[in-house]
């Protein structure tokens, strides 16, 4: 049921996602937000929990969707993805429509798992995107579960006794795999094609997918507008964010690393890792987060 | 047609007879056996909704939310807990208008856990936008959800309906069990303007800055006081088409009574037996205006039916107010309610009965219509 999207670019205003709204200059969420609108295309309804992605879009009485799109609350974007989809059932709607829930990853690690792993157990045909920040950025930096070891967030500041989060990230991949997906992957913007294709590949298997897009933070991270995209693909190249991609619950592809990449490289652009470069304790978290990369770049068979 | 059904029954074949396509719900006594029967019906092939299991409550009040929004008729039930849990959800469909038609079978709130009936629950989501109406008997309930349905969707205001849990919930009593046919001629089917549409995308739930919220929130204020006229229409439609009786607020006995005794849901019934056993009394021991006594059933606790309340209470010297339920530290919730539409010239008293299933007894509104003639500032609980 995937768009199409055509070779030849299209002017603006023919994006799904209209210009005009109040998302950060370099906004990883908001790039990833229109690749993945584009590709779902005009037979599709959004639901979308609280945060960014909906405080910049939808500001009453403007809009910037040209889907049917709807916001509830912060927690329940897949229930509210639930009844819509009961209800096409009923209007015979349900084959040609495709239902995506949206949260943050506030929303999906956190405040709304519950009720994702609902949707999910219910076996419903609709695509959960987590749009992966890393932190509570809409309401200013706070850690979520989804934060990564060792980063400075309002939450976990460092100090003369903190190096940051003292927690690594939650691993949302397996809790999905556990609920027995037909369909889960992980994508960032740094790659738009292959998160284009991951869309398209969700969108045509029948039952619940998850689809976890890593989406640099500009304030919130600290990096520069311009680094969104060289973020993202440093993310991956160094190993600290693999792109996976598990078809009935079998690794079917991983985005190999072309350009092996310590995760230093990654890390120094982004303000909420700069105390780790200051001290020996700093360098010592350092070294477990090049630690966990390295794990990963094992376990995926990245290189 | 009329049958001898329980009550939760009567409410599940009722809801069927008026075509929801999607129903949602989680179980919670002493709500379980609305939900179960409604799961039976489409069991067995005659209910043509689909059903969702839901994780929560609040993922209950999510998936009838997304359902409404898509443009479709809904039901979710719950109590207690349960619609604590839904706080959140049923605040955002109420600013959402959306016209979701909920019962709530009434019952305490933990702690102490206590799953038999007060209306605690209910009381406490006064202020969420959601047109609130109680029932006294299985009959009534029924026709109030008809009822629900047709004023919903024709105001895009949500309606929760209440029941007293288990003294209505559980108990067996006929019922007039009305056909979908019959149903339709008062509830036309439901053909929303404005849902989630791929022919028609708009944009639902979003975010208002202090430049537009409050005039959003003052006409929802506003539409929820207007609604009082279009019920009161659709009572009286509801009457020619069913014959029965539906009112926002019911007096009983004497009109000129002195004291006026005041309630909501299932303990209507002893309130009005002990009034009829006092009158009796007092005819043959009293006699003169101090033996008359008055009950007035608020059916509508939203709207707040004003006029109607002030018309019934005008010549009551002495009004108790019988609350199963308690704003902790102040007084009965409905007993403010009257206390601030009468003004301070009546001596009303908010008497507090029947919390966490306490039966409710004759002797006990007797007592509490002794004592409507003191002058009690304070709540006074009357436990046996």
């Amino acid at each position: 049921m995937a768009g199409e999207i055509k070779n030849k670019p299209k002017a603006p205003l023919s994006y799904m996602l209209n210009p005009g709204h109040s998302a950060c200059a370099g906004c990883g969420m908001i790039i990833a937000a229109r690749l993945i609108l584009d590709t779902a295309g005009p037979k599709t309804i959004i639901t979308n929990a609280t945060g960014c992605s909906e405080v910049t879009t939808t500001q009453y009485p403007m809009t910037s969707y040209k889907q049917p799109w709807i916001h509830s609350l912060f927690e329940n974007p897949a229930s509210v993805a639930s009844g819509i989809l009961a209800a096409l059932k009923i209007k015979g709607l349900a084959e040609t429509t495709n239902v995506i829930a949206i949260g943050g990853d506030g929303a999906t690690f956190d405040i709304g798992l519950v009720h994702i792993s609902g949707m999910w157990e219910r076996g419903e045909n609709i695509l959960y995107v987590c749009y992966d920040n890393e932190a509570y950025q809409n309401t200013g930096y706070q850690s979520s579960s989804a934060t990564p070891l060792a980063a400075n967030t309002t939450t976990t500041p460092p100090g003369k006794e903190s190096l940051g989060s003292t927690l690594p990230k939650k691993d949302m991949i397996k809790i999905a795999l556990a609920h027995n997906l037909p369909y889960v992957a992980t994508a960032t913007i740094g790659y738009p094609l292959d998160l284009i294709a991951k869309v398209k590949k969700a969108l045509s298997i029948e039952g619940p997918k998850y689809l976890q897009v890593y989406c640099p933070c500009v304030p919130g991270w600290g990096i520069e507008p311009k680094d969104t995209l060289s973020t993202s693909q440093l993310a991956v190249q160094s190993g600290f964010y693999p792109l996976v991609e598990y078809i009935s619950g079998q690794l079917a592809k991983v985005q190999k690393i072309t350009k092996k990449t310590p995760v230093e490289d990654l890390l120094k652009l982004q303000k909420r890792f700069k105390h780790l470069f200051k001290t020996p304790q700093g360098k010592a978290e350092l070294a477990k987060i090049q630690e966990l990369a390295d794990k990963n770049i094992k376990d995926f068979n990245l290189s | 047609m009329r049958k001898i059904l329980e009550g939760s029954r009567a409410i599940a074949e009722t809801i069927n007879a008026c075509k929801p396509s999607v129903v949602s719900a989680y179980p919670i006594t002493p709500q379980t056996h609305i939900v179960e029967e409604l799961a039976k019906l489409k069991a067995d092939g005659d209910g043509h909704y689909e059903y969702v299991r839901a994780e929560s409550e609040f993922a209950a009040a999510s998936i009838v939310l997304g359902a409404s929004a898509t443009g479709v008729r809904v039901y979710t039930a719950t109590s207690s807990q349960g619609l604590l849990l839904m706080t959140e959800v049923l605040y955002n469909i109420a600013g959402m208008r959306l016209p979701i038609v909920m019962t709530n079978a009434n019952r305490a709130v933990s702690a102490p856990i206590n799953i038999w009936n007060d209306q605690q629950d209910a009381v406490t989501m006064r202020d969420s936008g959601w047109l609130m109406w109680f029932g006294e008997t299985n009959q009534e309930v029924c026709d109030l959800h008809i009822l629900a349905y047709k004023i919903a969707e024709k105001l895009q205001l949500p309606i929760m309906v209440n029941l007293d849990g288990f003294i209505l919930t559980h108990v067996v009593e006929p019922v007039e069990i009305e056909t979908t046919e019959k149903i339709k001629k008062f509830l036309p089917d439901y053909k929303p303007t404005e849902f989630l549409d791929v022919n028609n995308p708009l944009t639902l739930g979003a975010f208002a800055t202090p430049e537009h919220y409050f005039e959003i929130r003052q006409e929802l204020h506003q539409d929820i006081i207007d609604a009082k006229k279009a019920i009161i229409n659709s009572c009286n439609e509801f009457k020619k088409i069913f014959g029965r009786d539906l009112n926002l607020v019911e007096y009983y006995g004497d009109k000129n009574a002195d004291t006026v005794l005041v309630a909501m849901g299932s303990v209507l019934g002893t309130i009005k037996d002990a009034a009829d056993e006092l009158t009796k009394a007092g005819q043959s021991t009293q006699g003169g205006p101090d033996g008359k006594i008055g009950v007035l059933k608020i059916v509508a606790f939203r709207p707040w039916p004003k006029e109607e309340i002030l018309s019934h209470l005008e010549r009551a010297k002495n009004i108790a107010v019988i609350d199963k339920s308690i704003s902790l530290g102040r007084e009965g919730i409905l007993a403010s309610e009257i206390k601030q539409t009468v003004g301070g010239e009546k001596n009303v008293t908010s008497f507090i009965v029947g919390l966490g299933g306490r039966d409710v007894t004759v002797q006990m509104i007797k007592k509490i219509y002794e004592q409507a003639k003191n002058k009690n500032e304070e709540a006074v609980f009357v436990g046996r």
